[in-house]
């Protein structure tokens, strides 16, 4: 998994609620058998004004110019401010692969669907919540400011934007450290193989069946 | 102390170890596998060299994007990509000696209908799979919930997973159901209740007396929904019908390990005196059937109610989610649901697509015709057990006489993946669980319902009132 360390980053602004992992990567890019490639078909739907399957070639697909990714101002923004339950919906994970193909890094909400802030994890694509207060004066600072930009430090769990004061961010300690360090899960877990097998030994003298 | 949730209790017996970083380990006793999902975590595994930990607790099958048209083989599904998948998934479960229910078995079909058809799923079991549906399986008193691809790869490597224990919320319905009102509705209503994501961070246990007068299947339609609430899990406790609905299944204990088994499960009940840290109860009686109007399965209401206006939403991101809604929907403010047209209808999913729900269809259906106006009406039973038994008790010929398409099991029109699926602008009355922009094919609208509900679209052209329905 790539590391996330520091990140400094163009911000660009979602604002709609409830944002679900459909609308993030539509079905039809789910039949991949490939965890890349997803990044032109990121919010297929609001982006293009045509329909999208895969494989075709989408710098020929007609832009929906109203679209926020569109415009010239938030080319290569790599940190999405979003609204409240972000990821909701589908526990697909061709949703962060999308993102993190796109360019993202970072996603700032005020909340996130539990599946999909747990699958970003997985795949050095950091959400952070901050307070409704707080991410309504972030939207607020990037429309009024070309070119704003976010500084993550992990480390310190800060969002520093670049006027303002910075916003601590909480995060779970072992996500933390898994992020920061890149690690690979499976690797982490079975360095506790002998744990698991005692569990197992346990629980089938109690439940058998489960084990048949 | 404070009493245990059934929650607690499923989550202590599966605790491998806990970490100082308030993490722990948590032991899965059963995966399930589809083809959308996990072609990237068996890659995965082949990447590192790694073998599945323990391959008795993974079954697989195909439903996600198998056409509903009678085929033979993968070489016979003509979408290219669709076909890639379900080879790559017959491959890797040979490959990794994993059990799967193919084409043409019997037993195929949707993931989370065919666990708990084949007591795949029995109660205290943990059940994971790459769908966020797999809270159905809670109805069984288990700990069920989706997972992404990187969580079903270990999964597979070391049967585990890394989580942090949910907060508990129970939500208690207590009465009688009205006549007309179905599982659906009840959690339909339930998340117009507590909302989009009411149920973030919590496991959701569903009680009272209306939910345990429910059958299984009906318990299984309601946890279905519970991710549509925002919860990842959401479970109801063990009782004589749970008891009754495992019993002879082939997956399920047998002889000495069935008195054992039972005299275990009677124990996975929330204990009277356990907290919640969230507890919320409905009269059963304020349960009308229902329709979702927008874009959000929060954006719910009764079927004789009137849609909401957003000038009186106080909240100004839900507001603005709303006239969003209604601009995607073509509806207007005010209007009744009833005068909302039906241009398809779709009755299936792991949300309605057990025999008790097509029982249901097929009473509206009975004697009636479908409407001129509708052009299409799909049923798509949730395995081939279904299809089957929904056949030997002559539903099929109900459906067809009434213009209905009688289909092969699988996910169908619920996410469209399939050839199944929406035009731009269409309303479809529809018996799945999410009714988000795009979901039953680009620029399609789809309202849930019930299947009585929705076989009722399918005649009237347009929703009617169950309760009202006169005699065919």
């Amino acid at each position: 998994m790539e590391k996330f360390v520091r990140h400094d980053g163009l911000v660009a602004p979602l604002d709609r609620a409830n944002v679900d992992t459909d609308q993030i990567i539509p079905k039809q890019f789910l039949k991949s058998i490939k965890r890349t490639g997803f990044g032109p078909n990121l919010f297929d739907e609001w982006r293009y004004l045509d329909e999208g399957f895969p494989g075709q070639d989408n710098s020929q697909r007609p832009l929906n110019e109203g679209f926020v990714l569109n415009q010239p101002r938030y080319q290569g923004a790599s940190i999405l401010l979003a609204r409240r339950n972000f990821g909701c919906g589908s526990s697909r994970e061709h949703a962060p692969w999308a993102l993190m193909d796109f360019g993202f890094r970072a996603i700032i909400a005020p909340s996130f669907a539990d599946i999909f802030y747990n699958n970003c994890f997985k795949n050095g694509l950091l959400p952070i919540v901050l307070s409704e207060d707080n991410v309504e004066s972030l939207f607020k600072a990037v429309e009024g400011k070309e070119g704003f930009r976010i500084t993550i430090d992990l480390d310190s769990q800060q969002v520093i934007p670049e006027a303002g004061e910075p916003l601590a961010f909480e995060i779970d300690e072992f996500r933390k450290h898994c992020l920061l360090n890149g690690l690979d899960e499976i690797g982490l877990t079975l360095n506790e193989a002998d744990s698991i097998r005692a569990y197992e030994e346990r629980r089938a003298e109690q439940e058998p069946w489960i084990f048949q | 102390m404070a009493g245990k949730t059934l929650y607690d209790k499923l989550w202590n017996a599966h605790l491998v170890a806990e970490r100082e970083d308030g993490s722990a380990l948590i032991y899965i006793d059963r995966q399930i596998i589809h083809e959308v999902t996990s072609p990237q975590a068996f890659e995965g595994l082949r990447l590192a060299g790694r073998q599945p930990w323990r391959t008795s607790a993974s079954v697989a099958t195909i439903d996600h994007n198998v056409p509903t048209t009678p085929f033979k083989s993968a070489a016979e599904i003509k979408d290219e990509t669709s076909r890639i998948q379900v080879q790559t998934l017959q491959d890797n479960t040979k490959e990794f000696g994993i059990t799967e229910f193919g084409i043409g078995d019997v037993r195929q079909g949707i993931v989370h209908v065919m666990a708990p058809e084949q007591g795949a799923v029995v109660p205290g079991m943990t059940v994971v799979c790459g769908d966020s549906h797999t809270s159905t399986n809670g109805a069984l008193a288990c700990l069920a919930h989706g997972i992404g691809t990187s969580e079903v790869e270990h999964v597979l490597a070391t049967q585990t997973l890394v989580a942090k224990k949910m907060k508990n919320m129970r939500v208690s319905v207590e009465g009688e159901l009205g006549a007309g009102v179905t599982a659906k509705d009840v959690v339909l209503h339930i998340i117009g209740v507590i909302g989009t994501a009411g149920g973030t961070g919590f496991a959701l246990e569903f009680a009272g007396s209306a939910i345990r007068s429910l059958s299984m299947e009906g318990r299984m339609t309601v946890c279905n929904m519970s991710i549509e609430a925002g919860a990842r899990a959401g479970m109801v406790a063990v009782d004589d019908v749970t008891i009754d609905y495992v019993k002879g299944r082939p997956f399920a204990p047998k002889g000495a390990d069935w008195d054992k088994a039972v005299e275990y499960w009677r124990s996975l009940v929330s204990d009277d005196d356990a907290v919640f840290d969230e507890d919320i109860t409905i009269d059963a009686a304020d349960i009308r059937p229902q329709v979702s109007w927008g874009t959000s399965p929060e954006m719910v209401i009764s079927v004789d109610a009137n849609l909401p206006d957003p000038a009186a939403e106080s909240d100004e991101v839900k507001r603005s989610g709303m006239q969003r809604a209604y601009e995607y929907m073509g509806l207007k403010p005010g209007m009744p649901v009833t005068d909302i047209k039906v241009d398809r209808v779709f009755i299936g999913s792991c949300t309605n697509s057990r025999i008790e729900d097509l029982r249901a269809a097929a009473e509206v259906a009975k004697g009636r015709k479908k409407s001129d106006s509708v052009k299409q009406v799909l049923v798509v039973p949730g395995s081939g057990l279904v299809k089957q038994q929904a056949e030997q008790e002559g539903l099929d010929k109900i459906f067809v006489a009434a213009g209905f398409e009688w289909r092969e099991p699988g996910c169908s029109m619920c996410l469209a993946m399939n050839p199944d699926r929406l035009e731009p602008g269409e309303h479809c009355a529809s018996t799945s669980n999410r009714n988000f922009e795009g979901r039953q094919g680009n620029g399609g609208r789809t309202h849930l319902v019930s299947p009585a509900m929705a076989a009722a679209a399918a005649v009237a052209g347009h929703f009617v009132d169950i309760r009202e329905l006169e005699p065919a």
